[in-house]
């Protein structure tokens, strides 16, 4: 069974076409690795999901329907602009917050959903950030408490957008691998959108690339090739492989790193000028 | 021999004779746990600002209504309610034009200048709007904080679980089906409602003191989010009483007593907070 299809679909902001024309479709269980450059249409693409912004042209169908906004077969966990390290709540009251958070009247957390609440932070090893405030835990900690809520409402969906930002490497690893056990477990497809490819490598079933526009699903083997990426990335890419590492290169440079690491690079380089100088 | 607390028992008693004075401990008190319960929210979504704007926008709305004859705090609360709505609808795009907001606001408090310049108890009446006078409610009025209070809080209770969710989570909160524009512009109204309550004890100038002051030192102490509207309310509450009683024996303006406790409870509660708070800042620095 498809779970999310997307049949000749256009997506746009603002009158800006992020997608153009696309179609594919994931199927339910797989774990799919979402990556391309900045402002390919990662999260623009989750948004769609979510029924949050309808395509303009063609359609996207999630569980064989149209999107529906507030779907609670979906966990998901967005690429926070919100500016969490402000805020003095404890753990556990941030998330009760999500937990049918779209309904009237004051909140009020039973006893089930305090038990259930308590049994999620424990599988992503969180246990002890209940009671401590959002202001004093490290991006990481705030990045797990995230991680927990999605796997709350027992989703059949996972969009996890961008869930390695600000943690630490080995972390990294830690957080691909749970939510592959997680998802294998219950037969949860899983899209896990991401600035670099080798680490998912081993978690993935396919990679879902996107940009100029356009997408490629496929498996790694079939879509990081230099013809796919050069389409993609609207310019002459080079894919090497090497100890089972991929290096995406554009005139000998890196390109997931470059978005990371441009301000770095800068640096360094003006270093190199004072030095000559 | 007399012990401390029948001393107390018999100063409180003695105050509490006056007429004036149990109406200003029942109106500080309805418009304290107002301005506490409605400051948390307004603390936790960072929006401390909007009630200080509605607060100035409300002073216009005030004088003008007392120009034509009605009773200020209905003209406060029409203003208030109608630029907390504005404000609401213009939703983000008010964050990034904070010099028009502030143009905006002092051609209010421009406004509520020329109001008070055709009327004819200038000062008096420009005093107790801009700084509050509680010794001066009477009865009727303490209905009216009671009326208010109701339907300020019975309003928030409605909204207060996707308020809560759309405050912490606003991206999830949206795909989750919350209405996000509509639940600020909600709120903004309420926040109105409690600037309308709050400047009848401390005036315009100051709901700060009310609004602002006990939810920030409250959320500076305790985490949990009942906890933390409780204490806020008994903050606000017990500035509230403290000041009046303060301003009973010293002769000193309430509003400036209530003020200086309001300061006074955020800074403790600051002072208390920052020795724990230092390493972790260190620690999570980018």
């Amino acid at each position: 069974m498809n779970i999310i299809e997307l049949d000749h679909a256009t997506l746009a902001i603002g009158g800006r076409r992020i997608l153009v024309d696309t179609s594919f479709a994931i199927k339910q269980g797989e774990f799919i690795g979402v990556l391309g450059p900045n402002g390919a249409g990662k999260t623009t693409l989750m948004r769609a999901i979510l029924g949050l912004l309808p395509p303009t042209v063609g359609d996207v169908r999630v569980f064989g329907h149209a999107p529906q906004r507030g779907n609670p077969a979906i966990g998901y966990l967005p690429q926070t602009r919100t500016l969490l390290p402000d805020l003095r709540v404890r753990g556990l009251d941030f998330i009760a917050s999500s937990v049918h958070g779209e309904r009237w009247g004051v909140p009020s957390l039973g006893h089930a959903a305090r038990i259930k609440i308590n049994a999620t932070l424990a599988e992503v090893g969180a246990r002890e950030l209940a009671e401590r405030s959002l202001s004093e835990m490290s991006g990481g900690e705030r990045q797990r408490l995230l991680l927990a809520q999605a796997l709350l409402g027992e989703p059949r969906l996972l969009l996890l957008d961008e869930p390695l930002i600000s943690l630490d490497y080995r972390y990294q690893e830690t957080v691909i691998e749970l939510v592959r056990r997680f998802a294998r477990d219950r037969n949860i497809t899983v899209l896990f959108s991401a600035h670099e490819l080798n680490q998912l490598i081993g978690a993935i079933d396919r990679v879902l690339y996107l940009g100029n526009g356009h997408a490629a699903l496929g498996t790694v083997a079939e879509v990081v090739t230099a013809p796919v990426l050069s389409r993609l990335y609207g310019g002459d890419i080079d894919v090497v492989r090497a100890d089972g590492h991929i290096f995406v290169l554009s005139r000998g440079r890196e390109v997931d790193r470059a978005d990371h690491q441009h301000d770095d690079s800068h640096h360094h380089h003006n270093h190199d000028h004072h030095h000559h100088a | 021999m007399m012990t401390v607390t029948t001393t107390i028992t018999m100063t409180i008693t003695i105050m509490l004779e006056y007429d004036f004075m149990r109406n200003a401990f029942a109106a500080a008190g309805v418009a304290a746990v107002v301005s506490g319960l409605v400051g948390y929210f307004l603390v936790l979504r960072g929006q401390t600002f909007a009630g200080h704007a509605l607060g100035h926008i409300g002073f216009a709305g005030a004088t003008g209504a007392v120009l034509i004859g009605v009773a200020s705090v209905w003209g406060l609360v029409a203003f208030t309610v109608a630029a907390g709505i504005a404000m609401g609808l213009m939703g983000d795009r008010i964050s990034g034009r904070d010099v028009a907001i502030g143009v905006v606001l002092a051609l209010a408090l421009g406004f509520g200048l020329l109001f008070l310049h055709y009327y004819t108890a200038f000062a008096a009446q420009a005093t107790a709007l801009l700084f509050g006078n509680v010794l001066a409610v009477d009865g009727a009025m303490i209905a009216t904080l009671i009326g208010l209070g109701i339907v300020t809080l019975t309003a928030l209770a409605a909204i207060m679980r996707p308020l809560i969710f759309s405050s912490l989570q606003p991206e999830l909160a949206e795909a989750k089906g919350v209405p996000l524009r509509f639940i600020s512009t909600a709120f903004l109204a309420i926040v109105a409602l409690a600037v309308s309550e709050s400047a009848q004890v401390v005036g315009i100038l100051l709901v700060f003191s009310l609004m602002v002051g006990p939810p920030a030192a409250a959320q500076l102490l305790v985490t949990g989010l009942w906890s933390g509207m409780a204490l806020s309310a008994g903050l606000a509450l017990a500035e509230a009483w403290l000041g009046i009683a303060t301003a009973y024996y010293t002769d000193w303006p309430v509003s400036f007593c209530i003020a200086v406790l309001s300061a006074l409870g955020y800074f403790v509660a600051r002072g208390r907070w920052l020795p724990g708070r230092a390493p972790t800042i260190a620690a999570s620095g980018r």
